[in-house]
């Protein structure tokens, strides 16, 4: 409990250093609603100049690009700042980290806490419901379980992501942007019916590395429509756990990655 | 008891090296080479060596940043890295160039916000606060932000911060770097005061041995990774030979041949008017006394050893050694 307070006082901080520049974090937060609705006007811009993308109509799509974007910046808003770590590396951060007495990991994320990304969780919140008005939805109880755990799930998806690209850096302190390919292209990925990628490409990002189960799968499932590639129905009900799959796989990375810079003292 | 054990305690690290035009090579380099070290609780102990001697490397396993490769290291009764946040609780740390406070915040903030994180009861967090602002001074800059505060304002709250969880071991590296006169004074003589106190076992690295010749009865000299001294700052002088000065200016030139028994002529300046003595085995009294009733002296002055020239002279010697 003293430990949860050690935490919330760490985000306090965090809160209070950014609000001291207050002008500053006015523009970045506006800055950062354009970014957002700036992603879901992409999709509308591609549908402006046809009626369906590989079979799936506008709203289909509003609402894909609406779960993967609700997952995308929980997990951004969280866990995105992971990316820093890298600078920490480099300027020793790391080591006044190490001699306080709470998780590395946790310590990281909140003195780190991206408050000017608040404002997207309300602009995907708010696609996500217009998504569900204009689609004609056939409510059950499994949707709504669905609808409520998919964004968490495919945030601790995205926040898996997120951990490995940044562990990069644990070994390769100059991993640049090598892991954006991962967070920002998944997201990217993520936002459009899987059908409209094809051959290995899509074999890998939607299948391989679980991409496919963000968005594309639980929305099937709420749509109640067949997969056109031929997955059963149950498959957009997975994503929790290819969740847990990458966020163990982004532990055992972390972790792995913590030993080598001790070992180093990179 | 010990508060700190070190036994062949090594540190390797891999660097790269480049071979021909592609190829690089790995090479293991030695930064700890096998030291054994006891601490005492109470204990002030200053740790020096040149540059890449593995001193930081050395603090840096004490508190659990880095995993030793070899040999065993126990801090508190803990063993710092599977321990570390546990230890964590037990130690305080201030890294010269590295900073423990919230950059954006006031520094009050800070020790706010230190008080969560080592979850220490608000009574006793007051109490070393108040204790901390009235020896380092804290009250002119207690709301600036840190990013506004000197150097030497910093290092205090820097201070303050490591103290405020009350730790049994504090480990300085180089605290005073890049102060000036009068920070450097308010540090040490604070410090001064917590060795006095004896309830906290202080191990401090610096390049400024007036540091250490003022806080630490005990020097550990590290060259190459390895110990080469340890013991009090006397046996230092007495292992390396340097002596007290006595430094004589006289009413008419020193004669030929003049000769005081137990020194030994260093130096003679300003046409033979001024003579320096090293004192060899005879004590500063009777040298003084012989002098006066054999030479016509105007005016003297006694010159402490320099421990910079022993500490050069040490280093010289080890790295030019085999």
């Amino acid at each position: 409990m003293a430990e949860l307070r050690a935490y919330a006082a760490l985000a306090g901080g965090q809160l209070r250093s950014v609000v001291s520049y207050r002008a500053s974090f006015v523009v970045e937060m506006v800055t950062n609603l354009g970014s957002t609705a700036l992603d879901v006007l992409t999709v509308l811009v591609l549908f402006s100049t046809t009626n369906a993308v590989a079979g799936f109509t506008l709203p289909e799509a509003i609402l894909i690009a609406a779960l993967s974007s609700c997952a995308f910046t929980l997990a951004d808003f969280a866990v995105g700042n992971i990316d820093r770590l890298k600078t920490y590396v480099r300027a020793g951060t790391m080591d006044a980290v190490l001699v306080r007495p709470l998780s590395a990991m946790g310590q990281l994320l909140l003195m780190d806490l991206p408050f000017r990304k608040l404002l997207r969780l309300a602009v995907s919140a708010s696609v996500l419901v217009v998504a569900l008005v204009v689609n004609d939805l056939d409510w059950t109880p499994a949707r709504v379980a669905l609808l409520v755990v998919t964004p968490v799930a495919g945030a601790v998806f995205f926040g898996s992501i997120f951990v490995l690209s940044a562990s990069l850096a644990f070994w390769w302190v100059d991993s640049g942007d090598l892991g954006s390919a991962f967070t920002y292209g998944g997201r990217d990925f993520t936002s459009y019916p899987v059908p409209v990628y094809s051959g290995w490409f899509r074999a890998v990002f939607a299948y391989a590395l679980g991409f496919g189960f963000v968005a594309y799968q639980p929305a099937l499932a709420l749509l109640g429509r067949a997969d056109p590639l031929g997955l059963p129905a149950w498959a957009g009900y997975v994503t929790p756990l290819v969740a847990v799959v990458a966020a163990a796989a982004a532990a055992a990375m972390w972790r792995a990655g913590i030993r080598q810079y001790r070992s180093t003292g990179s | 008891m010990s508060m700190i054990e070190m036994r062949g305690l090594r540190k390797d690290f891999t660097v790269r090296v480049k071979a021909g035009r592609l190829r690089r090579e790995k090479r293991i380099v030695p930064a700890v080479d096998g030291v054994d070290l006891t601490v005492d609780g109470g204990e002030m102990i200053g740790y020096i060596g040149p540059n890449g001697a593995g001193k930081s490397t050395t603090l840096k396993m004490l508190t659990g940043i880095l995993s030793p490769s070899a040999g065993t290291v126990s801090v508190c009764g803990l063993t710092p890295v599977p321990q570390r946040t546990r230890l964590a609780l037990q130690i305080g740390v201030v890294f010269g160039q590295r900073s423990q406070l919230w950059w954006d915040l006031p520094l009050r903030e800070s020790f706010a916000l230190l008080r969560h994180i080592y979850r220490v009861p608000p009574a006793e967090h007051a109490a070393r606060l108040t204790r901390c602002r009235s020896l380092l001074d804290l009250d002119g800059f207690l709301d600036t932000p840190v990013r506004q505060l000197s150097l030497g304002q910093r290092m205090r709250g820097e201070l303050t911060a490591a103290l405020l969880h009350g730790p049994r071991v504090l480990f300085l590296d180089e605290p005073t770097i890049g102060l000036d006169v009068v920070s450097k004074q308010a540090v040490r003589s604070f410090l001064a005061e917590l060795g006095a106190r004896g309830d906290v076992t202080l191990v401090l690295t610096t390049h400024d041995l007036a540091d250490i010749e003022r806080l630490c009865r005990r020097l550990v000299v590290i060259d190459h990774g390895r110990v080469v001294h340890d013991g009090t700052i006397d046996a230092l002088h007495d292992r390396y030979g340097s002596r007290r000065r006595l430094v004589v200016d006289l009413e008419s030139p020193l004669p030929d041949g003049f000769t005081l028994p137990g020194a030994s002529v260093t130096a003679v300046e300003a046409d033979r008017h001024r003579v320096s003595f090293a004192l060899d085995t005879v004590s500063a009294g009777a040298a003084v006394a012989a002098l006066m009733a054999s030479a016509p002296v105007r005016d003297l002055s006694l010159v402490e050893p320099d421990i910079e020239d022993v500490v050069a002279r040490l280093y010289t010697s080890v790295s030019g050694g085999p």
